[in-house]
Order: structure tokens, then sequence, then C-alpha cells
């Protein structure tokens, strides 16, 4: 029991760590300002402090060696050696595998899929976080009884769901739901050995990956598959819209005690450019941003599909529409409550993203926001989203949510 | 031969014990000596390698439990103690502790038939080739490498948005496509339009797909270099690496099962075997005895990964024996020897029903996309090198000019021929329309669904409203 405390001990004062951290960020993000870089380089700043601050701290992927096909990896192997910085075999499914070993070992990993096109195959590591906990369980040996965790005499227990944080940094009321066969003194047991189960898990994976649209990529370098990973209990899904908060989210999501994947929206990479601070700061998980107010229509979206929102604001703007903005930034834990916050004022919701609109992440924020604003909303929620169909190269135009089809719906809904 | 024949006998001795399997296994091993031994020695290399390595390596008189069940069942011949029945079959025991080394003493041999100047060596024992084929090989690398060449230079006009050449590996793409036969199902990475082009895929076909315009069989859908063709029986290029591997295994148990005298053959990488799917179809393919014949293009390069970072193995040709998978290397910028391996493959694949692994050795000359800048992370001499001294065509050419069937007046012609073709192409292709708007919708099902319809009516609406936002060569 004392080696479990003490254990918990260590994790609690790395918690209260990423605290200090966040509390740094929200404080000093923008009083310092920085050079003026593009998305590329923010990343690459990013990883540097990150492997910087943290000996355990690892990069790898496919080609990250001499910088990465996107260059966000550049000079890290020469800074950090290949033994922290290095070329994985071509396997995603190894990527993330590794990943979880890792991370399971105390280290922080931060693993590269060189195009979220090609992030299926690790897919099923990706999604096997709730039953790396059983694993872990299993391992873990009761002191009080001495048997290994889950296993009791005959009685078998299963992990259904995996493991519920509340939000990002509460350590209590974390909420496994566990199906004990028999037995009530095992399921005691078993919540005594959760902390001790989070510790290991909680050192954290990330894995980076370019996502989205960029002109010619065709189906295999343009899609957007963040609502897959939506489905994955126990993983967060990041995704910045500029090189300011890609550095902050990104460090955040490596310093988070759970696992998390960062979709970095490819199309600017070099085309959005910012002043990023040269320092170590986050930006918080979870916490979505009022980007512009305004009192007629509340709009949601994440990564570049925001710089075509922000025009539509603008156009619509001229008309006479005030639309509020909203960057959820975090897609799961999602921050419903600012996005509610502005329904209740505003009356009406459009969300936009690039991935197909049927399973689309829109889908569930729109059903959320029916179920919870139900009698203040005045018009239907309107999604701008890509087509059902796979993301194709000649007809990209036509794929996109752009401009002018956010502006419409923006005018339809306020017209309702 | 002799080593061949006892072991089958004692094969048989051994497994007398169950009829039904004893007739599978005499048939199969009958049939494998005797391919073996007319495929030539080099087929039958590796487990002479393991034999005479493990032993001078050990210098144990045993070494049963290097080589599981099949080549050392004699050893424990009556002595029934000694060796361990198991449901995967028989293993005798050893009282030495000692693990299999991670690699052979030497390395296995890459089977070569032309030498660096195109002459062929003494006592190399390679399929004939007709001055036909050998006249046909020769001027399609070429068109190949010219194809090549006028596609970059138009993709870095900003004519196409993409492109990929396969330059340095003419040899692989030509040869191999010249072994097989039409019927032959073709699963690509997207390295190999050489065996497109064999097959008889047009110049104007290439520069239709580059061009995404309404004549290209994807309709305009996917990137440049996205080959496909029915007619062909070429499956479509996915960008994806190594998940047309265990597709090939399907299509060969489909061959199979339909008594054709055809085999599936794919072509993947050195990068390639690191993904799962590789595993996974090499497994497939023993097991389901499907005819396929996996050709692994090792040109030393996944982007910038090396593949001292991508596998520690000796190359890729040793895995097949892990997996129960017949296989050889092969030189692969040697047009003969890729021709007579891949040749021998196809036959033993579709008469034997079984997989073979083909590792042809090679350099990826080029970038490895237009995305690509290789001289960051390799050196322009090991390039050059490979470019010049090395050329496969270069090398081929020598030994068809030897034979007399080629001629400097042939080249000329062949070369300004081949040139106008191709530019002709780019200017045909570049002047057709787009794909008509509707085929964005079209080919998702079978037919398209409510949900794609609305979509569809949606998107026309908005064109009208606001047709400045589409491209005007797209039909509506």
């Amino acid at each position: 029991m004392a080696n479990t405390l003490k254990r918990l001990g260590k994790w609690a004062s790395s918690i209260s760590k990423t605290r200090y951290y966040s509390t740094i960020c929200e404080e000093q993000k923008v009083q310092q300002s920085g050079k003026t870089v593009n998305l590329f380089t923010a990343i690459n700043q990013a990883l540097h402090i990150a492997l910087e601050t943290d000996p355990r701290a690892y990069l790898f992927g496919e080609d990250v060696g001499f910088g990465g096909v996107f260059r966000c990896t550049t000079g890290l192997a020469d800074r950090f050696g290949k033994n922290r910085v290095f070329n994985t075999p071509l396997c995603e499914q190894g990527i993330v595998g590794f990943g979880i070993g890792l991370a399971a070992m105390g280290n922080r990993a931060i693993a590269e899929i060189q195009f979220a096109d090609y992030i299926f195959p690790a897919f099923d590591q990706a999604s096997v976080f709730s039953l790396f906990i059983y694993f872990l369980l299993r391992k873990t040996k009761c002191r009080c009884c001495n048997l290994p965790g889950f296993q009791h005499g005959s009685t078998w227990v299963k992990v259904r769901s995996s493991v519920k944080l509340p939000s990002s940094d509460t350590v209590v009321g974390i909420n496994l739901t566990v199906e004990v066969e028999s037995l009530y003194g095992v399921l005691l047991n078993l919540i005594s050995h959760i902390p001790v189960l989070r510790v290991d898990l909680l050192s954290g994976l990330t894995i980076r990956s370019p996502y989205g649209a960029v002109g010619h990529g065709g189906h295999y370098h343009s899609q957007s598959p963040e609502a897959f990973f939506c489905h994955v209990p126990g993983l967060k899904v990041v995704i910045p819209r500029s090189p300011q908060q890609a550095k902050g989210l990104l460090l955040a999501c490596i310093r988070d005690p759970n696992p998390t994947i960062f979709f970095e929206p490819k199309w600017l990479y070099r085309l959005a450019v910012e002043d990023v601070p040269e320092h170590d700061y986050m930006l918080p998980l979870s916490k979505a941003e009022v980007i512009r107010l305004g009192s007629d229509i509340t709009l949601v979206g994440w990564g570049a599909q925001l710089a075509l929102m922000e025009q539509a604001c603008i156009d619509a703007e001229k008309d006479g529409i005030s639309c509020e903005l909203i960057d959820l930034k975090t897609l799961i834990p999602w921050d419903k409550e600012t996005v509610e916050a502005s329904v209740r004022k505003t009356g009406k919701l459009l969300v936009s993203h690039e991935a197909p609109i049927t399973g689309g992440f829109g889908a569930e924020i729109a059903a959320s926001i029916s179920e919870s604003c139900f009698l203040r909303l005045e018009a239907p929620i309107a999604r701008i989203c890509g087509l059902d169909t796979p993301f194709p190269l000649v007809f990209e135009p036509f794929y996109m949510p752009t401009k002018n089809k956010i502006f419409d719906a923006i005018k339809a809904t306020v017209n309702y | 031969m002799a080593i061949w024949l006892t072991r089958s006998r004692n094969v048989t001795c051994h497994l007398n014990i169950n009829l039904g399997l004893l007739r599978i296994l005499t048939q199969s091993y009958g049939r494998s000596s005797l391919t073996t031994s007319a495929t030539g020695r080099n087929v039958r290399i590796p487990p002479h390698v393991g034999l005479l390595n493990l032993a001078a390596l050990f210098s144990f008189q045993r070494f049963e439990s290097v080589k599981a069940e099949k080549q050392h069942d004699s050893e424990d011949h009556g002595d029934e103690k000694q060796a361990l029945d198991f449901p995967g079959g028989r293993v005798t025991f050893t009282s030495h502790l000692r693990f299999i080394s991670e690699s052979p003493e030497k390395r296995i041999h890459c089977y070569r038939v032309l030498d660096d100047n195109g002459q062929t060596i003494i006592g190399s024992n390679f399929q004939k080739v007709s001055k036909e084929i050998a006249v046909k090989m020769y001027s399609h690398m070429v068109t190949l490498q010219i194809m090549d060449t006028i596609f970059y230079e138009a993709q870095r006009q900003g004519r196409i948005s993409f492109y990929l050449t396969t330059i340095g590996e003419e040899a692989i793409n030509i040869a191999s496509a010249a072994a097989l036969t039409l019927d032959d199902i073709i699963f690509p990475q997207y390295r190999e339009p050489g065996v497109l082009l064999w097959r008889g895929f047009t110049l104007q076909e290439f520069a239709n797909q580059c061009f995404g315009n309404k004549s290209d069989y994807g309709k305009g859908r996917q990137m440049p270099i996205h080959y496909g063709s029915n007619k062909l029986n070429y499956f479509t290029v996915s960008s994806t690496i190594g998940t047309q591997l265990p597709q090939a295994v399907g299509a060969a148990y489909s061959l199979k099962m339909d008594k054709k005298n055809a085999c599936a053959v794919t072509y993947f990488g050195d990068g390639g075997t690191s993904e799962g799917d590789f595993h996974a179809a090499m497994n497939f393919a023993a097991v389901m005895e499907a005819p396929v014949v996996f050709i692994c293009r090792n040109n030393g390069w996944a982007i910038s990964t090396p593949t001292s970072e991508q596998f520690r193995s000796d190359g890729v040709v040793v895995k097949g024996q892990a997996y129960g998978i017949r296989s050889i290397r092969v030189d692969g910028n040697d047009t003969l020897a890729v021709y007579s391996a891949v040749h021998a493959a196809r036959e033993m694949a579709i008469s034997e029903h079984r997989p073979i692994l083909v590792e042809a050795l090679t350099y990826r000359v080029g970038h490895h996309s237009t995305s690509d800048d290789s001289t960051k992370y390799r050196s322009l001499n090991e390039i050059e090198h490979w470019k010049m001294a090395r050329d496969p065509v270069a090398r081929y050419k020598k030994w068809v000019e030897k034979k007399g069937w080629w001629t400097d007046d042939d080249e000329a012609v062949l070369r300004s021929n081949v040139r106008k073709e191709i530019l002709q192409a780019i200017q045909v292709a570049e002047k057709v329309e787009k794909p008509p708007l509707m085929d964005l919708f079209t080919d998702v099902y079978d037919s398209p669904p409510p949900n794609l319809c609305e979509q569809e009516r949606l998107l026309r609406e908005t064109i009208k409203k606001h047709p400045k936002d589409y491209p005007l060569d797209v039909p509506v």
C-alpha cells in the first residue's frame, strides 16, 4: 500500500507540474511575442522544447530523422541524438504500438504518422488504450492478497469501458466501469489499484499527423479522419488553427497525462504565419476559444477550416449579421460549455469541417446542442462539411466546405 | 539434388501415420525437387547455405534444431524418444543449448546473368529470350525512361500536379512484365508503370491519367500515377503502402479455385516489407497455397529511410523461408536475370500452387517523388554512380547490340519517335476536358444513395449562385 501511495504521490506531483505549466501559459501567452514563423516551424519549436525539457521524451516516425517530409522535425536528430529522435520502419501499427510501450514505461512518446491518410493500420493500436488498461491491471499485484490485479481465485473481471476523466487534469473522480462476476472484494481491490495503473498509463503518448486538404492531394493525401478517433475512449483529439496555437497545444498534448492525437492542418504548414512566443508555453486542452464575438449566430470549427469560416463571418458582417466564431481546438473531450453559452446567446448554430458530413464530429455537436439548447434554438443547426465521397483530386473545389457555402448557410439560418 | 531426394524420402517415412497427408506431401515434394532442379542452382541456394553455414558456424555434429522437421527427420530415424511429435509436426531434440544465428554467415547470393558490361556470365543458367521479345524489352525500357523524363518536367512546369519516376528500376518493370502473360493479375505498388506499358497501356492513356481528364479511367479523382486498367488486368495503384499484398493473395486463391493458368503478381518496395500487410500476405499465401508471385523492388530507400533502418535481416529474400515460401534474390538491374527468375517463379506458382518471393536488388535513382529532394539525405555521388555506372538500360543495351539485334540507327529512330509521341500525348491530354461533375458522385456505390443525391443537388445550387468559386474546365 505504501508503495502505491508513493507512486500516487509521484503522479500527483507530475500533475501539479502540468498545472503549473498551464498557468504559465495562460498568463504569458499574449504578453510575450516572438518571431513570425509558419506552422511547421512552430511545431518544430514545440518538439524542440518537449525534448529539451524532458529527457525521457522520444520522437519517432517514418522519415523523422532527416527532418520529416513536412520539415517539422528539422534539426532535432542532430540536436538530441539518434537515440531520441529516429526513423522507424515503415509501419504505422508499429509506430503507435511502440509508442504505447514506451509511454507505459514512464516516457513521453511523440509518434509521427506521415499522413493522416496512412494512419489506419495504426487504428488497432490507437483504439486499444482501454484494453491496455486491462493489461496493466493484470500486471499489477495486489499487496493485500498478493494476487495479480484482475484474477482473484477463479473470478475473472472484465473492463467494459475505459477510464473516464471528468476533466483533463483531475486526478480524483476516476470512473472505471467494471463488470465483476462475483466477489465484491475484488472490486475494492481493483479500485485501490486504479491509481497505480494510471501512473503507468499517464506517462504520455502523443500521435502527431498532418491531415486535411492541400489543393492537390487526392484521396490519399487529404483526408480528415478525426471523427474515427473521437470514438476511442480515453484518447484526446486536438487540432490547432495557427502556428501560435499549434505550439501551445502540441506542448500541452505531449505533457497531458492522457494519450492524445494531434492533427496538424498540412495546408497551413507554410501558409499560416504568425508571431509565436519563443518560450515554453502551453494552451489548455478541452477549452474552446471564442475568436470572434457576435450575437446573431454561433459558428464552430477547428483547424484550417476556421480561416474560411472567419472570411464568411466578415462577409456576413457586411450584410449586417453578427457572427460568433468558436475554435473548438480539442474535439474530445470537447468544451460543450463554451459552445452552449454562445448558442444560448445567439440561438443559432453552424458547424463546419472538411471531413465527410455523415458521422462527422459536427453531428455530435449538433446532437448535443439540440439536446441542451432545444428551447433556445431558433433555427435548425446547420452543417457545412465535406461530401460523403472519397476525397477527389480534380473535384476538390467542389468537395470542400467553401466560404460561400458557409456564408449562404449563415444567411439561411439567420433568416429561417 | 541428392540432398533433396534424401529429404523427400525421409519425409515419406515419417508421415506414413497419415496416409492422406503422405499422398499430398509426396506429390508436392516430388514436384518441388523436379522444379528446383529444372530452374537451376540458385533456387536451391537457401537450404544449402543454411546447412553449410550452420555446420561451419557451430562445428556441431548435430544441427537438428536449426532446421526443424523436414530436413533432419533422418537423424532421429528409429529413435522415437529423441523426437517430439506435436501438432505442428515432428521435431528432433538436441542436448546442445544453441540459438539460431540472427544471420547466416554468408549473405544469400544474388542471381545474375549479365555482367556489368552486358556480357552473359559463362555458365549462367537463364531463360532464353527471342529476338522479338529482347528488342521489345529494350525499346520499352527506353520508352519508360523518356516518359519519366518528360512527365517529370511537365510536373516541374506545373502542368500536372505530381509525378514519380521509375528511373533505375526499368529492368524490374519491363523484364518482370515480359515474363508474365496478360492473364496474370497485377497488384502494383506505384513504381511499376513499366508493367502497364508492357501490357499495352498507351502513352496517351498514361497522359490522360496524369492530367485527370475525362478519358482517365479514374475520372480525375486520383492523383497522377494512380493508373489502373481493367482490360489489362492491372489493379489501380493506391498510395497506401502494402495494402495490395494481401489483396493479391485473395485474387491468386480465386485463380487457383477457378483452375486458371495464371497467377497474381504483386510489387512492393523494401519499405513495404515493414507493413503488417506484407506479413499477413506472406503467411496467407503460404497457408492458402496461393499462386502469387511477390516481387520486392529493394531499391535501398523508403523516401529518406535507408534499408539499414528498415530491417536487420539479410534483405527481404530470407523472410520467405520463415513463412514457408520459396524465394530468390536477383540482380534487379539485370534484365535477363529478372526475366528468368520471374518466368520460373510464375511457372512454379501456377503448376505447384505455391507463392514465390522474388527480391530484386536495385536502386531508386530518382527522388521519391516530385515532392522530395533526395540530396537532403543521400549523396550525389551515390546517385550518380547508380545512374551512370549501373544503369540497367545501358547494360542490357550492350547485350542486345552484341547479339546484333540493335543498332545506333534503331536507337535514334526509337528515341525520336517516343519523344514525339509523348509530347503529342501530353498536348492532347491537356486539351481534353475534365470529367463532368457528376463523376464526383458516381462509383461511390453501385448507384448513388439518397445522401449523395441530396449533396449533388445542393452543390449544383451553390455552383449556380457562386460560379466564380469553381474551376471553369470542369463541366457541371
